[in-house]
C-alpha cells in the first residue's frame, strides 16, 4: 500500500502541474516563445523524434565513455594510493587542483589540444574531468577502511599485498567506490552537457547542443523536449546505478538490508 | 616438552606507554595456558608478539624448531562481511594457494566440527555473535594450526553461549593436540580452561604469579559444579587480588 501512495503520488502531482502549465498557458494566451504548452512540447518532441533520439544517443554515448574513464582512472590511481604514501602525498593536491578548477574553464584549452578533428575524445575527457574527482577520493577512502584486525590476520597467514588489495581492501571499498558511481554518473552527464556547450556549432551532435540551437531559432517548445529528454536521461543513469549498488551490496551490506526486511 | 619460550621481551609503544617489561615464560606442547589480568596489562601485546605481527624493543622469543602453523582467533569475529561462512573460514587455505576442491572439503569440515553445518553459505550478518565466533575458529582451525592464539574470544557473548563455546573448545583442542595461549580477563573462564594460569599485573605488564591447575579428569572438561574447580577458581582470584 504504501509502495503504491510512492509511486502513485509523485505522478498525480506532475499531471496537476501539467494541466495546470496548459491552462495557464491557454487562458491568458502566452505566446509560445516565451512559454510553450505540454501540448506543444508533445508536439515538437514526435515532429522531431528521429534527431532528437540520434541526439539523446550522442549524449548518452559521450556521458558512458567519461563515465567509465573516469571509473578505470579513478580506481587505478586509489589503488596506486593505497599501496604507495608518497605517491599519494605527491599527487593528491594535484587531484584536488583539478577538481577545484571550474571544468568550463579548461575546457576550450582541452578542446584546442585535442583538436576539433577529434571531438569525441574532447568531449569524453572533458566530462571525464568532472566525474573522476568522486570516484578517487571516495576509493581512496574505502580501500583505506579495511579492518586491521583481518589485515594482521592475513599478514600472519602470509599473505601478499596484492592478496591484501584483492580480498580485503578492494571488497571493503566496493560500497564507498559504488557510492561515488552514482554521483560521478550524474556528474558524467553534466559533464558532457558543458562540453557539448563548449565545443558549439558543427561539431556537437548531442541533447546540449539541439537546447542552443532551438534557443538561437526561438523554438522553445524544441528545448524543452531536449530538456526533458536530458532530465530523463539522468534519472534512468541515477537509477540504473543505484539498482547496480542494490544488487552488488544486497547480501551483505548494512546499506541494503531495510529494503530486504 | 617446550614449544616457545620468551625471555626478558620488552616491548613500548611508540605512545610511551611501556605495554610488557621482562616477561618470561614457557609453553609445553599440548598446553593450555591462559594469560589473565585486567584490561592495559599488555595480555594482547604479548599475543600479537608471539604471532610475529610486532616485534619486542628486547629480549627474546623462540620456537623449538621451526614456527609451527598458527591460528589466531579475535576478540570480535573478525569476519569478512562480503563473504559466506564457507569462504571466510577457507581464507587461510585461499592464501596458502591450496586448490579450491580441497580447500572447500577442509572448510566445511572445520564448520562442522564447530557444528555449523548447513550454515556453509550463510553471511555473517545472518549469524548470531556465538555463531560468528564459531566461524572465526573454523577459519583458525581450517589451517591445521599447531598452536592456537586467542584474544578474548569469548569476551562480547553472553554467559551460556560462552560455556559452551569452553567446552567446545577445549575437545577440538585435545582432539587435535593444538596448543592453546588463552588471553582472558574472566577468572571462572581461566579456571576452567587452563592447564596453567599466567596473571599478569598492568603498567608496565609483567607476569606477577603462576597457577598450575592440574586436571582431574583430563579427557573430560571440567565439572563446574565440583568443589575441585570451585577451589581452582579461588586460588586463580586470590592470586589475581595479590598480584594487584
Amino acid at each position: 500500500m504504501k509502495r503504491i501512495f510512492d509511486i502513485l503520488l509523485p505522478i498525480a502531482l506532475g499531471v496537476t502541474l501539467l494541466a495546470l502549465w496548459q491552462w495557464i498557458v491557454t487562458v491568458r494566451q502566452i505566446p509560445p516563445y516565451v512559454l510553450p504548452a505540454p501540448g506543444a512540447i508533445a508536439r515538437a518532441f514526435a515532429d522531431n523524434f528521429v534527431s532528437l533520439m540520434m541526439s539523446l544517443l550522442a549524449t548518452l554515448s559521450v556521458t558512458v565513455q567519461a563515465f567509465l574513464v573516469a571509473l578505470v582512472a579513478g580506481v587505478a590511481i586509489a589503488i596506486l594510493f593505497s599501496q604507495s604514501r608518497l605517491a599519494e602525498r605527491t599527487l593528491y593536491p594535484y587531484a584536488v587542483i583539478l577538481q577545484v578548477t571550474p571544468v568550463v574553464a579548461i575546457a576550450p584549452l582541452i578542446l584546442i589540444w585535442i583538436g576539433f578533428e577529434r571531438i569525441n575524445a574532447a568531449l569524453v575527457l572533458i566530462a571525464a574531468l568532472v566525474a573522476f574527482f568522486p570516484i578517487l577520493s571516495n576509493t581512496t577512502l574505502g580501500l583505506k577502511s579495511a579492518d586491521l584486525n583481518l589485515m594482521e590476520l592475513m599478514r600472519l597467514y602470509g599473505a601478499s599485498r596484492w592478496q591484501i588489495l584483492w580480498r580485503l581492501q578492494l571488497p571493503t571499498a566496493l560500497p564507498y567506490l559504488l557510492g561515488a558511481c552514482r554521483i560521478a554518473g550524474g556528474l558524467a552527464l553534466i559533464g558532457a552537457v558543458v562540453a557539448e556547450f563548449v565545443a558549439g556549432s558543427g561539431t556537437a551532435t548531442g541533447l546540449a547542443w539541439r537546447i542552443i540551437e532551438a534557443g538561437n531559432r526561438l523554438e522553445i517548445a524544441t528545448m524543452f523536449a531536449a530538456l526533458g529528454l536530458l532530465a530523463f536521461l539522468g534519472v534512468a543513469i541515477f537509477a540504473i546505478l543505484s539498482a547496480l549498488e542494490y544488487w552488488l551490496l544486497r547480501r551483505w551490506h548494512e546499506s541494503a538490508i531495510s529494503r530486504q526486511s | 616438552m617446550s614449544l616457545l619460550t620468551l625471555r626478558g621481551v620488552c616491548k613500548r609503544f611508540s605512545s610511551g606507554t611501556q605495554a610488557l617489561s621482562d616477561v618470561n615464560f614457557q609453553v609445553n606442547d599440548g598446553e593450555f595456558v591462559s594469560l589473565l589480568g585486567p584490561s592495559g596489562c599488555g595480555k594482547s601485546t604479548a599475543l600479537r608478539l608471539i604471532a610475529g605481527l610486532i616485534a619486542p624493543d628486547s629480549g627474546e622469543i623462540s620456537w623449538s624448531g621451526a614456527r609451527p602453523e598458527l591460528g589466531f582467533v579475535f576478540q570480535e569475529a573478525t569476519l569478512m562481511p562480503w563473504a559466506d561462512a564457507l569462504t571466510n573460514a577457507r581464507l587461510p587455505l585461499d592464501l596458502k594457494g591450496v586448490r579450491r576442491g580441497e580447500a572447500d572439503a577442509q572448510a566445511a569440515a572445520a564448520l562442522a566440527r564447530l557444528g555449523l553445518k548447513g550454515f556453509e553459505s550463510a553471511y555473517p550478518r545472518e549469524l548470531s555473535g556465538g555463531m560468528k565466533m564459531r566461524v572465526s575458529i573454523a577459519r583458525a582451525l581450517a589451517a591445521r594450526p599447531k598452536m592456537l592464539l586467542m584474544d578474548e574470544p569469548f569476551a562480547a557473548l553472553d554467559e551460556i553461549t560462552r560455556a559452551g563455546l569452553n567446552d567446545d573448545l577445549l575437545a577440538l583442542a585435545r582432539e587435535d593436540g593444538i596448543t592453546v595461549i588463552f588471553v582472558t580477563h574472566s577468572v571462572m573462564e581461566s579456571a576452567y580452561l587452563s592447564s596453567r594460569v599466567l596473571v599478569l599485573s598492568p603498567r608496565p605488564g609483567r607476569i606477577k604469579r603462576e597457577i598450575v591447575l592440574p586436571r582431574e579428569n583430563p579427557t573430560g572438561p571440567r565439572d563446574r559444579l565440583s568443589p575441585e574447580f570451585a577451589a581452582a577458581q579461588a586460588r586463580v582470584a586470590g592470586a589475581l587480588l595479590e598480584s594487584a
